[in-house]
């Protein structure tokens, strides 16, 4: 059924050459935290968090709903600064820069590097075309043929191309639910972005759109460290890497997918594995 | 029927005959003012009306071109202020500014756009005037009373200023916060943001509140009065006097009976007034559908 991803990404040409050379993707560059709270106008959401997000994998943070996973995920591209009376502290490091204490120049970098799959599909109210072209537009990549290639290269990427080629011209909110967050997708990694974020990107999607979307980040992790808040245990153990548990703005136990699923340390987590609580 | 049905429909039927009774007298005004300017029709054509520059009552010279001029001087020149100036004063409140000065900002705009506009006209004789008279004229090597187009300009667009920010802030606001989020989730900066998101999303929007400021505008009165000079001459120059219709209306309205056919000319300055409002409002919302598809 999902034949069509693999060839569109093993077959489609070679990166387009410009975006490799623009924004170097150094290949050690790690994502984690180090005591990490946050408050939110006096009241604890993030209790002291240490992870260390893999390399190449699909890392899910899974919890129930209101344990904070949501805005670990925001911190990570500091997204929660968007919320009026936030207060960070401890440090979150991707490679050798603390995302906490970036200026305003080093955060559209850090932005540029971390891309975000939102929650709901929302094109930007501009073409299919200028859409993927914004992201690349406001970082300084210019020229129209460089454009066109890198539009095709991601619309290929995430199976869209067949589909939109005929209408790059025409407004990205005529495209079906699914079809928009592919290219909010695409989006993001137009920018090479190192990691990618993603809010229970799937769940406003129906079931067929939400399993492509699904194996898309499955095909990317080879390229790709893919953050994912997930609020379906099952997605989870389809595809999941690594899995970190929070409860209550606490991280209760992380580690890998299989050990985590299969032989939990954590009583709390095996509760919640069972359904005890959600 | 059971008694709440009865009632839910007559509360029904009472909304519906009020709206449409606000819709007929729309209408019903647009006939009025044609018919008390007939006589001055029959007398006069349309054409030699709107663009003769003779405004001579007593010699039955009656040439609405200097009154037409004066309106969309004042009015263009009000909205050339207002906007940019709106503008930015909603973009820095909704995208940039913290909440504590939003709400510290808000209530002073709604008492802005509160104030009754004999206190904009006032501050416009007090300040504006002589600022126009003893610095700008002079600046330019030209000599006037200050009571002139620039002043009214002014005035005017100080005046909309509080209308316009609101209906920009109002409309901003509604733009999908995730919007702006997946946004800056590229590495967008909040100018960049506003100017290929928030302004995009809202064109449409935008457009249609300055479409309500610029009727404002042209139908204010009391506050042209006091500095446009009434003088009933084309303006030629942002330094010359003006006398906007609104203002021609209103001061010649008692003084009307004696003459003939002076009442009939006022309405229709009304009339002309009325038209160009509605002509304007109906044709940016047909524009305004053309964007939208």
């Amino acid at each position: 059924m999902f034949d069509f991803l693999h060839r569109n990404i093993t077959s489609s040409k070679e990166k387009p050459f410009v975006v490799n050379n623009k924004f170097p993707r150094p290949e050690n560059m790690r994502l984690t935290t180090h005591a990490l709270s946050i408050y939110i106008g006096g009241n604890p959401i993030l209790k002291h968090v240490n992870v260390d997000i893999p390399r190449n994998k699909i890392t899910c943070i899974i919890g129930p709903s209101g344990c904070g996973k949501t805005t670990l995920l925001r911190t990570f591209n500091r997204l929660v600064d968007t919320i009026e009376g936030v207060n960070i502290e401890g440090v979150v490091m991707l490679g050798d820069r603390n995302i906490v204490t970036a200026g305003a120049s080093e955060l559209t970098e850090i932005r540029r590097a971390i891309g975000l799959v939102p929650q709901r599909p929302c094109p930007l109210p501009m073409s299919i075309y200028d859409n993927i072209a914004y992201g690349c537009r406001i970082h300084g990549i210019s020229g129209r043929r460089k454009l066109d290639a890198i539009v095709e290269y991601y619309l290929r990427a995430v199976g869209l191309w067949d589909e939109v080629k005929d209408r790059l011209h025409t407004p990205a909110n005529k495209l079906s639910g699914g079809q928009q967050q592919r290219l909010c997708l695409a989006r993001s990694l137009a920018i090479e972005p190192s990691y990618l974020l993603a809010d229970e990107s799937t769940s406003a999607l129906d079931p067929i759109s939400s399993r492509t979307v699904e194996e898309l980040f499955v095909q990317l992790k080879k390229d790709y460290s893919i953050v994912m808040v997930t609020h379906t245990l099952r997605q989870a153990r389809r595809i999941a890497d690594h899995i970190i548990f929070m409860y209550l703005g606490e991280v209760i136990e992380e580690g890998d997918a299989d050990q985590v699923f299969n032989h939990p340390k954590h009583e709390l987590t095996q509760r919640y594995l069972d359904g005890a609580f959600s | 029927m059971s008694h709440r049905l009865l009632k839910d429909r007559a509360a029904g039927y009472l909304m519906f005959t009020l709206t449409i009774s606000s819709l007929l007298l729309v209408v019903a005004m647009g006939i009025g003012l044609y018919m008390k300017a007939a006589p001055i029709l029959h007398e006069h054509s349309l054409w030699e009306l709107l663009s003769v520059s003779e405004w001579k009552p007593m010699k039955n010279q009656f040439g609405f071109f200097p009154f037409l001029m004066g309106t969309l001087w004042v009015s263009g020149l009000a909205l050339l202020i207002a906007i940019p100036i709106s503008l930015l004063m909603a973009i820095y409140l909704t995208e940039y500014s913290h909440s504590m000065v939003r709400r510290f900002v808000y209530p002073f705009l709604d008492i802005l756009a509160g104030l009754p506009s004999v206190i904009y006209g006032v501050w416009g004789m007090l300040l504006i005037v002589p600022w126009v008279a003893n610095i700008a004229a002079p600046w330019v090597g030209r000599n006037t009373t200050g009571y002139t187009v620039l002043a009214g300009g002014i005035v005017l667009g100080v005046m909309v200023i509080p209308l316009l920010v609101s209906l920009f802030i109002e409309i901003f606001s509604n733009v999908a916060h995730e919007l702006r989020e997946a946004t800056f989730a590229l590495g967008a900066t909040r100018w960049q943001t506003t100017k290929h998101v928030v302004l995009r999303k809202t064109f449409p929007g935008m457009m249609a509140a300055i479409v309500l400021a610029a009727s404002r505008v042209m139908g204010e009165t009391i506050a042209v009065i006091m500095v446009c000079g009434n003088l009933a001459i084309a303006p030629g120059s942002l330094l010359d006097a003006c006398y906007p219709i609104p203002a021609l209306i209103a001061n010649n309205y008692g003084e009307m009976l004696s003459m003939p056919l002076y009442e009939s000319a006022l309405m229709f300055a009304a009339f002309i007034l009325f038209f160009v409002v509605l002509v304007f409002n109906l044709f940016s919302r047909l524009i305004l559908k053309k964007i939208k598809e």
